[in-house]
């Protein structure tokens, strides 16, 4: 537990503040489909209540079929969750075990997952995805999830890959082979611990890159258009124009809940970031020294009052020479 | 050497008298790094000078703070370092009166740099910039300073390049082409293209196998005796020195232990941890003797205990050792008043009475 | 020269396994494709019938192979086949109506968001702690919007209710006609101005930061601590020695994520039934018109494949050690 009192301490603050937003998330995640004050789908036809605006019956306003937006929301932030970390786990599970692989094996093992990777890395994503779910006659979360983590794992495998090589080429798993250690200890004991944070990092990118994609999915239809993930409420709000019709409150919330998110995401990487990169954090407590800003292109700053002495001993201003000790030499001239 | 004069001296002549002086005098400096946990005291109240066409050897083991004292006098170091105390006077004969460096400002700072005082970085792979050819680089240095017509620009590079016994065919080569001698040579080969009076070799050759070392070594000599200029030369191989240097100090935990010339270094170190480095390497010629080293490890210079930091490792240490100002005195016994230590208790024979 | 030959010899394997994937997609997917396509369009000939099947690889006389063959011949004479909702337009020419509008717009804004986000990166890494860094978080947040919604915030704002520019289309077509003239031109760049800005200020954020975080571990190298000591000009040194370098990985990482802005770029089209691929794309979707999203697909991975190869050619430009690399024996 210290250790991670440790490690919270050294986190810049920026990095603090994604942490908390985004475990505000989870936490709306986790209790939030037991609080909704309303079915999500129930569709109330009372004619007053269709895109009505926020009331204190419906915070957050209701839907063209008189659906409660906030309840459809709290819904909407788990099922969007829980498949983004899914996919998460899944595809960094899959990358660490690509990377690593690769990079121990070598030669052709090592082409050949190389290839593939990025293989799949350079072809567009969401086209690609979008012809594989385009065919499936159900779009639900499953196949999402499984799609998803098809075409995510390649960009982590590319990074563990290169961060394993670098660890392997080091004394001390050198060492450890010629002890005979077995090359799984080797991997569990020495590799994987000093990947960490890069793993972390990789995972919040991942789960970054599930919610984006997932959204943009079921904004253009390719969802379950029956669920209420934060991805369906956009579809279903574009589509009967919620945006021309001024019902803000219908877009605007899972649209801003994606965004916070995912924000809260980026920032938390930037914290890992440091972790994992020391000269990001030295260049961050870097910036004011004993008072004064200093840039890495500025000299050394010296405390005041330091060699003030007598003023300066002698300014110094000389224009562009053109002698040179060389061409003394040369001739022949005075070399000391 | 004068003193301070308020008002401005236009510096000019390039070819004046050589100054009387040191041309490099370093005065009480201190520099530290100012980190949220504290202040890690790197270099701590260090007296050195450095004289016209001398090579000065600066010994010391990581951590001893050599680099950062060479780097820290030309206020190169990065953020978070801060120079707490001292004066850092340069006198060249283009100067005209002595320049306090830690007072310059940032262009001013840059018209010293490189043309009066340069530096020959320990790894040349890491200090030569991979996306330039060795031309480019080496112009970078002469048009910063000498604003020549580019055809003798071109010139003088390949001049420079000879004089370091590299063809000038290899101008148009990117670092990663050549070998790691002839980097380091390039290196030097660009120190020299400003024509400074002082350079300062932060362990030039450590990165080469002996027989370049070798080589280097010879050329640097060579140049020196030549073109006259002063060597700053930093190492952790004391035994390097002994042959090199006029003059050697050496550094542990951040401050000045012991000078004098290499002479009595060699036959007459005063300081305990001298003596201990001396009995870390073999000598070529003489019976063998066992290697004693040096058991321990440098002190952590966030909170340096009181007194001489060389205690927990020193075999004469005592009590007395926590009360010592760590300023230098002369040597007993030394003929030379140069001769100095930090350690008022032990001589060149040993324990002092 | 031989990196850039295994370079072209990669964007072509990719091409194939695009190619590979596009054919083997439909006729491996389960359920009835045909019918769900048939039954959204009632009133297809017979004939229409027959294409969609050929298409899909149902119930076609002759082996895989065969059909493989000839699918490969078809592409490369940029036959897609008939499309179905636009029927009987070819979908060649429907794509081939919809490419320029994308190519331009995607292509200017992501270029200027690259730019933009690099130099302002450069600024942010040198001058740690100053401006430039201070946009970061603010940007961070416009990077983690979806592209589109913010579209939406900005067309609601600006288009609709302050009325600075047009709301939706690539022109209008009440007043001008398509073809070379100032007047329709002008009139397209108005219509181009808020997606593109879309674009430049989601995206730019993702530059800036890797450039940032580049730069700063650059500046920390020796090389450029020696050109301090060189006493050269702060800029020469941030420019020539610290930012050049920090470019190469930028451009890597730019390529890599060319195939994301895309993506992006398309959804984002839709908001403001902006006549290019991506209308064309959520359209396909909707109607199931497979042989469109079929052809967009290839497309678009094309374009991604050749934009790649060009940054690959810069990258060799700036990196004289990449040139010898592979010169020398692996």
């Amino acid at each position: 537990m210290s250790a991670f009192a440790n490690y919270w301490r050294r986190f810049p603050v920026k990095a603090k503040a994604g942490a908390i937003i985004l475990g505000l998330f989870v936490l709306a995640a986790i209790i939030g489909p037991l609080v909704t004050p309303y079915d999500p789908s129930f569709q109330n036809p009372s004619p007053g209540l269709s895109m009505a605006a926020p009331s204190a019956a419906h915070l957050l306003g209701t839907t063209q079929s008189g659906q409660d937006v906030l309840s459809q929301l709290l819904v909407g932030i788990r099922l969007t969750l829980e498949l983004a970390v899914i996919v998460g786990v899944v595809a960094t599970a899959a990358s660490v075990v690509v990377g690593v692989t690769a990079a121990f094996l070598g030669g052709f093992w090592d082409d050949f997952l190389s290839l593939v990777s990025n293989v799949f890395l350079v072809i567009p994503q969401l086209p690609f995805l979008i012809l594989l779910l385009g065919y499936l006659p159900q779009k639900g979360q499953t196949p999402t999830i499984i799609v998803l983590s098809v075409l995510g794992w390649p960009w982590g495998a590319r990074v563990i890959r290169a961060q394993t090589l670098t660890i392997r080429g080091r004394d001390f798993v050198a060492a450890s082979r010629e002890t005979g250690e077995s090359s799984w200890r080797i991997i569990a004991s020495e590799i994987i611990p000093n990947q960490i944070s890069l793993i972390a990092a990789n995972f919040v990118n991942t789960v970054l890159y599930a919610i984006g994609t997932s959204v943009a999915l079921a904004f253009i239809g390719l969802a379950d258009l029956n669920s209420w993930s934060l991805g369906t409420m956009l579809y279903w709000a574009q589509s009967q124009q919620a945006l021309q019709l001024g019902a803000w409150w219908w877009f605007l919330p899972p649209g801003l809940a994606v965004a916070f998110i995912g924000t809260a995401l980026v920032l938390l990487n930037t914290g890992i970031d440091e972790l994992g990169n020391p000269r990001l954090r030295d260049a961050r407590n870097a910036t004011r020294v004993a008072g004064y800003r200093v840039w890495p292109t500025d000299p050394t700053p010296v405390l005041e009052g330091v060699a003030a002495g007598g003023g300066r001993v002698g300014a110094f201003l000389h224009s562009f020479s053109r002698s040179s000790l060389l061409d003394e030499t040369a001739s022949g001239g005075d070399t000391r | 050497m004068s003193t301070a004069s308020p008002e401005p001296v236009v510096g000019i002549s390039e070819a004046g008298p050589a100054p009387a002086g040191p041309i490099l005098a370093i005065d009480n400096l201190s520099v530290v790094y100012r980190t949220p946990s504290g202040d890690v005291r790197a270099v701590e109240r260090v007296n050195l000078t450095l004289n016209p066409g001398e090579v000065v050897g600066l010994a010391g083991e990581s951590g001893s703070g050599k680099s950062t004292l060479a780097y820290g006098a030309c206020r190169l170091l990065r953020p978070p370092a801060l120079i707490t105390s001292g004066s850092v006077r340069y006198a060249g004969r283009r100067t005209g009166a002595p320049v306090e460096i830690l007072q310059l400002r940032g262009n001013e700072l840059h018209k010293l740099r490189w043309r009066e005082i340069a530096i020959v970085f320990q790894s040349a792979m890491n200090a030569l910039n991979p996306v330039l050819r060795v031309r480019d680089q080496l112009l970078d240095a002469i048009q910063t300073h000498m604003r020549l017509p580019r055809e003798q620009a071109a010139e003088k590079a390949a001049t420079l390049l000879e004089l370091v016994g590299i063809p000038r065919i290899r101008l148009r080569s990117y670092p990663h082409e050549l070998s790691g001698g002839m980097r380091q040579r390039v290196m030097i080969a660009m120190a020299l293209a400003a024509d400074p009076e002082v350079v300062i070799m932060d362990e030039p050759t450590t990165a080469l196998d002996v027989v370049v070392q070798r080589d280097i070594l010879a050329q640097i000599v060579e140049l020196k005796q030549t073109l006259g200029f002063a060597v700053l030369f930093i190492t952790h191989d004391l035994s390097l020195l002994l042959e090199l240097a006029d003059r050697i100090a050496v550094m542990y935990a951040g401050q000045l232990l012991e000078l004098g010339t290499a002479d009595e270094i060699k036959s007459e170190a005063a300081h305990p941890y001298t003596k201990g480095l001396l009995n870390s390497f073999p000598s070529l010629h003489g019976p063998r003797r066992d290697l004693a080293g040096i058991p321990g490890a440098p002190p952590d210079l966030r909170d340096p205990p009181p007194g001489c930091p060389f205690l927990p490792r020193c075999g004469y240490g005592t009590d007395a050792c926590t009360s010592v100002d760590m300023s230098l005195a002369q040597v007993p016994g030394s003929a030379d008043p140069w001769h100095v230590s930090a350690c008022p208790f032990v001589g060149p024979e040993g324990a002092l009475a | 020269m031989p990196f850039i030959l295994r370079r072209l010899a990669f964007y072509v394997v990719a091409a194939w396994v695009a190619l590979t994937a596009n054919f083997f997609i439909p006729r491996a997917m389960p359920g009835s494709a045909v019918q769900d396509i048939m039954s959204k369009f009632p009133n297809l000939q017979p004939s229409a019938y027959k294409a969609i099947e050929a298409m899909l690889g149902v119930g076609h006389p002759g082996s895989l192979l065969d059909q493989y063959g000839s699918y490969l011949v078809d592409v490369v004479h940029l036959n897609f086949g008939t499309d179905v909702s636009a029927y009987p337009a070819s979908v060649a020419s429907v794509l081939g109506q919809a490419i320029p509008w994308t190519l331009v717009l995607v292509g200017t804004a992501t270029v200027i968001a690259f730019f933009v986000g690099t130099g302002l990166g450069i600024i942010a890494g040198w001058r740690h702690g100053g401006w430039a860094d201070r946009l970061l978080p603010g940007l961070m947040f416009l990077q983690a919007i979806p592209y589109f919604f913010f579209a939406l915030l900005l067309l609601e704002l600006f288009a609709l209710k302050l009325h600075v520019f047009p709301i939706a289309q690539g022109y209008n077509g009440q007043v001008v006609v398509p073809g070379w003239d100032w007047a329709f031109i002008s009139n397209a760049i108005q219509h181009s101005l808020l997606p593109a800005i879309t674009i430049v200020l989601t995206s730019m954020a993702g530059w800036m930061l890797q450039m940032r975080n580049v730069m700063i571990t650059t500046i920390g190298e020796d090389y450029v601590i020696a050109a301090q000591a060189k006493g050269l000009s702060s800029r020469r040194v941030v420019f020539t020695y610290a930012a050049r370098n920090a470019l190469l990985p930028q451009l890597q990482g730019f390529g890599l994520a060319l195939g994301f802005v895309v993506s992006g770029a398309l959804v984002m089209e839709i908001v403001f039934s902006y006549p290019g691929v991506g209308l064309l794309l959520l359209n396909a979707v909707t109607s199931n018109d497979y042989p469109l999203m079929q052809a967009i697909f290839l497309v678009i991975t094309f374009a991604v494949l050749v934009a790649n190869l060009i940054v690959d050619l810069v990258i060799v430009l700036f990196d004289p050690r990449v040139r010898a690399k592979e010169v020398t024996a692996r």
